[in-house]
């Protein structure tokens, strides 16, 4: 009787770890085997390297890091400029509004949108050459010309502007789950802290934060995952790397894979690009119960 | 009500799933007819292969498929899949550097071409311009480890050169039938670029291949091929001042005001369209462009250039050979047939078909019949061809990676060109120190 | 001494800015959309010429054109069926399994449920090739089936997380009281828990349907058969094709686009709902 049991409860499980099983882990096996090769992806030969690729990406690569480094900034905007909006406007909709159900919809079409899509109308706001110029039209208009700049072709504001732009088309997803974070969120609880005396801050600090940090760890995990493997857009907004200023490590994988024939390389930065992933997700985990405890 | 939705869609995929099978089964049924399969990447042709295929079939009863699969990286990627399963289809091409077609024929994928080339008397290699074939080429004693042949059928010809704007020309007070014939005459034309608020020139420079194309056929104006052939092979450092004044001519370019704003984060559509209405005074593009321009803007009045040279010591290059070329695969269950449909759609009619259809140049010599004028300048352009397929040696992509990002810094503004010379040769040297291990 | 009329004008003040903020953002939200489906509704000239929102004359022959152009009535309707039957595959597999996770116990429940997450985490870029070894050595190259069961795969782990949190907070009354009415484990995660999980399930068909709408790559690779591409290959192709062309070009994209914005439209009246009970830790 137990084991039928036992047997039960594994064919719960038992598509999807086939699956699983299938399509991630012996794929996954081989790109682990192939980062300690030198391949060009065609020739029936392979050269082992041992740890010469990881050694490579680690010391010498420095285009690598620098593309890590972009990502990180990215994902840094993406996590406080980002996820700020998406929590402001969550906010902002929360209260008793007419018009909630057109911005919950009008606020999810750029997730929706295709990179392409974006890509060109941005550069159809922000490019003089191959646009209207918008941008800087509005800030001359504002009397502010000395801060009129090629946005997206300067190497100072390339990666930010990009960023702002990966904001914009990401915050969303952000928007949705802590708008839903904060409708649980009873009235009786705001009434009667109301009733104490309490004003519109406290209880925003007494109440809304703490009762919302769960779900900011969530989006913080998710947005992290999500931003550090960004990169379509890029090649929508900029048309490449910039001379490394918007390099990302996809990119730079993509690039050793066609553009240097090193398959087995960039097999061996996809593993690095994971560990790092790993441990960034670990930390935020513990960090996040950590603070559930508190 | 969810599970009422699920119902509908239940039907839907059932219904879907029965077309799709019924797709399924007629492929089952045996053929007796030959078919070649074709894959190809030329979004602006598969309609002219289209009706090549019909005609071949008319005339011969072989069927064959053209399959296109585009953009040309997702092209590549496919191909590298096929080539792993073992599934690469009777035609197929190789886009990019010399050396992935080496590793191809040494994997056993492709077929040797030379002996049905050099049948009758050299019939079939004759017929093509003799650096279309080069490209296709592997000579006696190279760096590849190939044996010696052909291994690719060229179906076209191009050029990479410089186009102007003959109507901003006319604005800008300058000679239409003129154009710059120096780097000097260039960067002066840059000045009344600027009077005029004009942008100058656009070019897919986000795209690093086309920054090492230009950079390259100045660096032989400069100094000449054998000199870049050594520096290749690494007996010539790239902080020679010969390649410093190659990367100073960027730096020229940028401050005369001759280059478009954001040259650098344009992909080459972006430059096309650009020049296409009329944005921008100068274009960096290749003989394909006369098809897409003419889309985009038929009343486009422009002219075809050589890059203005820079030294009077060496002629000007410019890029140039076979466009687009197609390789049998040596494991093709009708490789007499899939010869025979290669032998045919290089034919002369057949090129003159393809060339007139697709504002392409055609790679069979006796196919120039009426081709456009711009067409023409392009052709001219072929007796200063070169390309690095036909060099012999590829240097290391890392160094051209790093050779194209320097120039980018050196267009921002960002470093000098001696500071960027001394980085390629560090990087250069580091590879070379990992080659003699 | 603070007013009636003080909180009144506070209010109002308040509620003013709130309304100017959010109509900001949600015309930046706008603009591209309008702009694609203004460009295709004007033509080849008009688009450098004219660069105002609103077309001076709307070209719908556009949309026929580009559907025609591209081909597009087959390779939409593979789309959808690939779609579909994605997100059902995806539905009852992540559901069964993060359903054990969440009530069983069995040994190695934790070491496999610490597989799927970590694979959340190690995306394995480049491993087309790899996929497209494995699928022909199954002999499931090039036909839907495997397709379809690659991209299950794809939204396996994150889909499995979603729900097992959500299983976590759900009260287990419902349960044990249809338990003791003689309920089979299956029956319990069909009649309890898959109801009570709408919300949540919302959320996991939205997010796979986007991601299977939009895929190219791995199709263009595995599928030979011009029968079984999805939409997104042909419209690579067709921007290829008529990117010269570029009325056509966003009118195409408009269709492309329109399937997926549906599906969001029908499925986010469960979704506030849902993602509440997912992720809030009490």
């Amino acid at each position: 009787m137990k084991i039928k049991s036992t047997l039960e409860n594994y064919i719960f499980v038992l598509p999807a770890v086939l699956i699983f099983s299938i399509f991630y882990i012996i794929p996954f096996i081989e790109v682990f085997r192939l980062s300690f090769f030198e391949w060009d992806g065609i020739l029936p030969t392979q050269v082992f390297v041992g740890l010469g690729n990881f050694k490579e990406i680690i010391l010498e690569d420095s285009n690598w890091w620098q593309a890590m480094r972009n990502a990180g900034y990215i994902t840094l905007i993406a996590l406080t400029f980002q996820n700020a909006l998406a929590f402001l406007l969550a906010w902002a909709c929360d209260r008793e509004i007419r018009l909630k159900n057109f911005y919950r919809m009008i606020f999810f079409i750029p997730p929706v949108l295709s990179e392409l899509v974006v890509g060109m109308a941005w550069r159809f706001i922000i490019n003089d050459v191959d646009g209207a110029n918008i941008v800087n039209r509005f800030l001359i208009g504002m009397g502010l010309p000395q801060l009129v700049h090629s946005w997206l072709s300067d190497p100072k504001t390339a990666l930010t502007t990009v960023a702002i732009i990966h904001s914009w088309k990401g915050f969303g997803w952000g928007f949705l789950i802590f708008l839903a974070g904060l409708q649980t969120i009873p009235r009786e609880l705001y009434e009667a802290a109301h009733v104490d005396g309490a004003n519109a801050w406290q209880s925003f600090r007494k109440i809304t934060i703490p009762l919302m940090v769960p779900v900011m760890v969530l989006v913080a995990i998710l947005t992290v995952l999500g931003t550090m493997q960004a990169f379509v857009l890029i090649i929508g907004l900029v048309g490449g790397e910039l001379a490394g200023h918007t390099s990302v490590p996809v990119l730079r994988i993509l690039a050793a894979m066609r553009g240097s024939s090193r398959f087995g390389y960039a097999c061996a930065q996809g593993i690095t690009f994971g560990v790092v992933l790993i441990i960034i997700s670990f930390i935020q985990y513990r960090f996040s119960r950590k603070y559930r405890q508190a | 009500m969810l599970k009422g939705h699920v119902k509908i869609l239940a039907v839907i995929c059932c219904l879907a799933v029965a077309t799709l099978l019924s797709g399924c089964a007629s492929k089952k049924e045996t053929r007796k007819i030959i078919t070649i399969t074709i894959w190809h990447w030329m979004t602006d042709r598969e309609p002219a292969f289209q009706e090549l295929a019909k005609k071949y079939e008319a005339k011969t009863g072989v069927k064959v498929n053209f399959d296109l699969y585009a953009p040309s990286d997702a092209y590549t990627q496919k191909v590298r899949a096929a080539a792993q399963g073992q599934n690469l289809p009777d035609i197929f091409g190789i886009l990019g550097e010399k050396r992935d077609f080496a590793s191809f024929i040494k994997a056993g994928h492709i077929l040797e071409l030379t002996p049905y080339m050099e049948e009758n008397n050299n019939c079939w290699k004759n017929s093509f311009f003799p650096k279309a074939l080069e490209v296709n080429e592997f000579s006696q004693g190279n760096s590849y480890g190939v044996k010696p042949g052909i291994y690719g059928v060229p179906i076209d010809i191009m050029t990479i050169q410089m186009v102007y704007n003959k109507d901003l020309f006319k604005k800008l007070g300058l000679n239409p039938n003129r154009p710059p014939a120096t780097f000097q005459e260039l960067l002066d034309i840059g000045k009344k670029l600027k009077e005029a608020n004009m942008q100058g020139l656009v070019s897919g420079w986000g795209e690093l291949w086309m920054i090492d194309c230009l950079a390259n056929n100045y660096a032989f104006n400069i100094m000449g091929k054998d000199k870049v052939l050594a520096t290749i092979r690494g007996e010539v450092p790239y902080t020679d001042p010969d390649w410093i004044k190659v990367f100073a001519l960027f730096k020229d370019l940028r401050e005369a005001g001759v280059l478009a704003t954001g040259i650098i984060t344009m992909v080459n559509k972006t430059a096309e369209q650009l020049f296409a209405n009329e944005k921008a005074v100068f274009a960096f593009n290749g003989s394909w462009c006369a098809n897409v321009y003419k889309g985009m803007n038929p009343n486009l009045n422009y002219g075809v250039m050589l890059p203005p040279k820079a030294s009077e010591n060496y002629p000007m290059a410019i890029w140039g050979g076979a466009g687009s070329s197609f390789m049998v695969n040596a494991h093709s269950k009708n490789k007499e047939e899939v010869v025979k449909f290669l032998q045919w759609l290089s034919d002369s009619e057949q090129q003159a078909y393809l060339s007139e259809a697709t504002n392409n140049l055609p790679a069979n010599k006796n196919s120039v019949t009426k081709i456009p004028e711009i067409l023409a300048g392009f052709a001219r352009g072929m007796d200063f061809a070169t390309h690095p397929n036909i060099w012999g040696v590829s240097e290391f992509p890392v160094v051209i990676e790093a050779f194209d990002k320097a120039i980018q810094s050196i267009i921002l503004g960002e470093k000098t060109p001696e500071q960027v010379a001394a980085e390629v040769q560090r990087i250069k040297e580091r590879e070379l120190a990992k080659r003699r291990k | 001494m603070k007013t009636t009329l003080y909180y009144k004008t506070k209010n109002v003040t308040i509620n003013l800015l709130i309304h100017l903020f959010l109509l900001t953002v949600a015309v930046a939200c706008l603009f591209p959309l309008v702009w694609m489906v203004s460009s295709s509704l004007k033509t080849q000239q008009a688009i450098f010429s004219d660069t105002s929102l609103i077309p001076k004359e709307f070209h719908f022959e556009n949309y026929y054109r580009a559907w025609i152009g591209g081909g597009f009535g087959r390779y939409f309707l593979n789309s959808i069926f690939y779609t579909v039957s994605v997100v059902i595959g995806i539905v009852i597999v992540s559901s069964l399994a993060a359903y054990a996770f969440s009530r069983f116990r069995f040994p190695g429940r934790n070491i496999l449920f610490i597989m799927f997450m970590a694979a959340m985490m190690i995306p394995i870029p480049g491993s087309f090739v790899a996929l497209y070894v494995l699928l022909n050595n199954l002999h499931l190259r090039d036909t839907p089936i495997g397709y379809i069961l690659c991209m299950i795969n794809v939204g396996l782990s994150t889909s499995i997380f979603l729900l097992k949190t959500f299983f976590d907070k759900m009260p287990k009354e419902l349960e044990d009281a249809a338990r003791i009415d003689g309920c089979s484990k299956l029956g319990l995660w069909w009649h309890v828990a898959l109801p009570l999980a709408k919300p949540v399930l919302a959320v996991v068909v939205v997010f796979n349907a986007l991601a299977v709408w939009n895929e190219y790559i791995l199709a263009l690779i595995i599928f030979d058969s011009r029968q079984f591409m999805p939409l997104q290959v042909a419209l690579q192709t067709f921007q290829g094709e008529f990117v010269t062309n570029y009325p056509l070009l966003m009118a195409g994209l408009t269709i492309a686009a329109l399937p997926i914005i549906i599906v969001y439209l029908l499925m986010q009246k469960y979704i506030v709902k849902g993602v509440t009970q997912g992720a809030v830790v009490g």
